[in-house]
């Protein structure tokens, strides 16, 4: 078997182990088990991605077993490794790895600690088949895996009813768009009879039928084809209209906050467009409707971040905003800007939420900003650290976030499906990201000690050396994770219409958008001025009802308990005695009678049944005469 | 080649069978029940015994000699089951054994 | 040769007094009575079998039907009491009338044979068309052997179930 199929069956390994014995392994165990698969698939993807950059044809494949035959057309277990998947799954596992280990720490003390392994190791599994699948089919089962599995670990405290819903919820909404996505799958099979991702690709560029239409784009089937795409894409990466899921989830454990929710499966919408380039670039309309549900989405989620209070609510609004960019930069046709920000985002966003954890076991579980503060003294390293993830974040110069925002931004102003006004979304993005950032960090670390003096303790910080491991090397990740230069362009198909041309850029784009988040820092260093200053006067939460507007994520929740939820509900109540099974309780009501009928005649008189035979005898010969 | 029509062959057997029909659904007593069977298998054997006689074939007798084991074995379980019933319920009425309710 | 003379003529007669020895086997109140007009009522039919060609069957008819399985009817009718039940509501008419039926059908059948034998060239007449015994014994233990197999398995469970069901009940058995 080759490097490459092995690679997902190493946390599989560990997953049904862990899965079979459950509580009967320990501590130990469970974690060596766990950690030691995933650190065994970060080593072997490292590996592959050297043999990649070492391989001529530059794709890797293996190909395991046919799964089914639709007509002529296969549907394979196998697996392709290109440079972006190659991206993908060094982000997965590598971070992945890094996360694992932070978890093996953080869990400790849970009773289930082997369960939760357990479905961390099986999110892995799922991920990297997402990945590495060569045909929709197969990404379908990985993406449908993943969805499983962060419905568990959301739910993973099921003995809380918030947690409890809120997977629900995760699941439900994450499920419209899956719904989408398969429908999209289907007329993709229709039109190309084809599911290979990269026969896909080939086709959609040749196919007559698929392309021919471009005088009537709205109707062609490459049109509804990328459309429906999209919505399984948008389900997943937490975009407008499907975001409302994400900010609930954060009720899950931290690592699988970190972990899913901002790593790796909510960035698989945006890999689902990257790999699905040949189909989406054959509708500009659909590129642009891409570029623009980035940019509402990087604002509104920008804009529901600065009101938050709990801590990692705020890290999930950023994680939408982030996603956005990347959107932004795949609908501008700028892919490997796209992919780029991925990688990045990865990397710092797995330190905030992990360094965020940290800090959250340190209070007790203490989320709320409003009752934390001044935590710079008692948690240095953790501060430091923090520092570091928000300045990629805000997209300093030099951190890595830099490198891949400003890459975003740059192709935006003169991109056919972009444009001028989603650049100044994306700069107006960059501004909110800076200042939530900043509220973020001066609520939390600087200011007054707004919590009792006894709780700071570090009992689990002692034995947290390799926690604080994991950090520093995403930390160093985070910062030096941008002089990495992937090149995808080769990979990607050119686009058409007309290649980007930086050439028309006017010349202050690149200087406003370098000094953009400076300008969000000082206009939060001053707008801010009673968070950092010690003893100000007692924080609360703003009343203002703007604010609580933006806190409860733009009234989206509400807009569809009323537009969506209640009226369903209504309907479910009125059909409660189910219209539909009357009509066939009508037959069963038939068939009763007849019952009732045939029961009466057997009253159990031999003489009447001889008399019913005779009649009947008498029947058949009336028929046969006639 | 017999002289009589067949028609007249199926007549007597039908009109046997009928009346042994009747007995079957009319009588309660379970032992006329018994004797009308009798009466209707005759009739069928009649009606095998004219077909066989029409085309001078042997076959019809044979069919005869089968409904005759098919009433001897039929006459010796269904008296048994007489005598049973008559030890039991002390009575031959049919009616009374009703249990068999639907 | 007269109408009533041929063959037909005597079918018919038979066929007569066969469907009347029937209804009365039919409508009858005595156990004992209804039996001795299905005794009639078989050799009518005896008699039929003959004229229609079948010696073989009627001598069967005679023999096994009215011979053994009718007197296994009387057997269990008088030794077992089965004829007890009906004897109660049924009306115990004496003198002429009860013998009456019987003895007229009986004559008019016995007549009948007596006719047929007496007379030759009916005899004759007969002999065209008889499917005989031999026809039968070679045909039965030839195609049909499994058939005769078969009715003797038949008989053998009408035994076994026979004496099963006869069996004296046991103390709380049942049926």
């Amino acid at each position: 078997m080759s490097l490459l199929a092995s690679l997902p069956l190493y946390p599989l390994i560990s997953f049904l182990v862990l899965i079979t014995f459950g509580k009967r392994l320990n501590w130990a165990i469970a974690s060596w088990l766990s950690v030691g698969s995933m650190a065994a698939a970060a080593l072997c993807s490292l590996f592959l991605a050297n043999q990649l950059s070492l391989h001529e044809s530059s794709v890797i494949t293996a190909h395991l077993w046919q799964w089914f035959s639709i007509g002529s057309a296969e549907v394979n277990i196998s697996f392709y490794l290109d440079a972006l998947s190659a991206v993908m799954i060094l982000v997965v596992t590598g971070v992945g790895f890094l996360i694992h280990l932070f978890a093996a720490i953080y869990m400790k003390d849970d009773e289930n600690f082997s369960r939760f392994m357990a479905y961390m190791n099986l999110f892995i599994v799922a991920m990297l088949v997402l990945v590495l699948a060569d045909n929709l089919v197969l990404l379908y089962l990985g993406w449908e895996g993943v969805g499983l599995c962060s419905f568990l670990l959301i739910g993973f405290w099921y003995q809380e009813r918030n947690n409890v819903l809120a997977a629900r919820k995760a699941f439900i909404v994450t499920r419209i768009g899956d719904t989408a996505m398969a429908v999209g799958l289907f007329l993709l099979f229709k039109s190309l009879a084809s599911l290979n991702i990269a026969e896909i690709n080939q086709l959609a560029q040749t196919t007559a039928s698929f392309t021919a239409s471009s005088i009537n784009a709205k109707n062609s089937e490459a049109y509804w084809a990328a459309l429906l795409l999209l919505g399984g894409a948008v389900g997943k990466s937490a975009q407008l209209p499907l975001q409302t899921w994400l900010p609930d989830a954060m009720a899950g454990p931290t690592p699988v906050s970190a972990l899913i929710h901002a790593a790796t499966m909510v960035t698989a919408g945006v890999y689902l467009i990257a790999r699905m380039n040949g189909v989406f670039l054959m509708t500009p309309e659909v590129m642009n409707y891409v570029a623009w549900l980035g940019g509402i989405t990087l604002l509104t989620a920008g804009l529901a971040a600065l009101a938050q209070n709990d801590i990692k609510r705020v890290l999930a609004y950023s994680t939408m905003s982030q996603i956005g960019y990347m959107m932004l930069a795949l609908g501008a046709g700028a892919w490997s800007a796209g992919v780029f920000h991925l990688m990045t985002h990865a990397f710092f966003k797995a330190l905030l939420f992990l360094t965020a954890g940290t800090v959250i076991l340190a209070l007790h579980h203490q989320q709320d900003l409003y009752k934390m503060g001044g935590l710079l003294k008692k948690l240095p390293v953790e501060a430091t650290l923090f520092l570091i993830g928000l300045a990629c974040l805000i997209a300093l110069p030099g951190t890595s976030g830099f490198f891949s925002k400003e890459a975003i931004i740059a192709s935006l102003w003169s991109s056919p499906t972009a444009g001028p006004s989603l650049w100044w979304c994306a700069i107006l993005g960059a501004l909110l990201t800076s200042i939530y950032s900043c509220r973020l960090f001066f609520l939390a670390f600087l200011g007054k000690q707004r919590f009792p003096k006894t709780r700071v303790i570090s009992e689990h910080l002692e034995t947290s050396k390799l926690l604080r491991g994991a950090l520093f090397v995403l930390a160093l990740l985070s910062i030096f994770g941008g002089l990495v230069t992937i090149d995808l362009s080769s990979l990607f198909l050119t686009y058409q219409p007309g290649i980007i041309n930086r050439s028309n850029n006017p010349s202050w784009l690149h200087l406003v958008a370098i000094v953009t988040p400076f300008a969000g820092i000082l206009f939060s260093w001053f707008y801010y001025k009673r968070y950092r200053i010690l003893g100000y006067k007692p924080l609360r939460a703003s009343q203002n009802p703007w604010v609580v507007f933006c806190r409860h994520g733009l009234g989206f929740d509400t807009l569809y308990a009323t537009f969506l939820i209640k009226p369903y509900c209504f309907i479910a109540k009125l059909n409660r005695k189910d219209l539909f099974d009357q009509t066939l309780m009508l037959l069963a009501w038939y068939i009763g009678i007849w019952r009732d009928i045939l029961s009466a005649s057997q009253n159990g008189h031999l003489r009447w049944f001889a008399a019913a035979f005779g009649l009947s005898m008498v029947g058949l010969i009336f028929m046969v005469i006639l | 080649m017999t002289v009589i029509p067949l028609t007249h062959i199926l007549i007597l057997s039908s009109l046997l069978f009928i009346i042994g029909f009747v007995g079957v659904v009319v009588r309660r007593n379970t032992l006329f029940m018994l004797m009308s069977l009798e009466v209707m298998l005759n009739a069928v054997g009649i009606a095998f015994i004219g077909a066989g006689s029409v085309w001078q074939e042997a076959d019809g007798q044979i069919m005869f000699m089968l409904i005759l084991t098919l009433a001897a074995a039929e006459v010796a379980v269904g008296l048994a089951l007489l005598i049973r019933m008559q030890r039991r319920y002390r009575t031959l009425d049919i009616d009374v054994l009703n249990q068999m309710k639907g | 040769m007269s109408r009533f003379a041929s063959i037909e003529g005597l079918f018919y007669l038979a066929a007569i007094i066969a469907i009347v020895a029937s209804l009365k086997v039919v409508t009858g109140k005595n156990t004992v009575h209804a039996l001795l007009y299905l005794v009639i009522s078989l050799l009518a039919v005896a008699v039929c079998f003959y004229l229609m060609g079948a010696p073989f069957a009627a001598g069967l008819e005679v023999i096994v039907y009215a011979g053994a399985i009718l007197v296994l009817f009387v057997f269990a009718v008088m030794m077992f009491g089965l004829g007890i039940d009906e004897m109660h509501n049924a009306p115990q008419s004496k003198g002429l009338s009860l013998w009456a039926g019987p003895a007229f059908l009986g004559s008019l059948l016995l007549v009948e044979l007596i006719f047929v034998i007496d007379n030759s060239e009916l005899a004759l007449q007969l002999n065209n068309q008889v499917v005989d015994a031999k026809q039968v014994g070679i045909l039965l233990y030839g195609p049909y052997l499994l058939a005769v197999e078969i009715s003797s398995f038949l008989l053998l469970a009408g035994l076994v179930a026979g004496y099963h069901y006869a069996k004296p009940e046991h103390r709380g058995g049942r049926l």
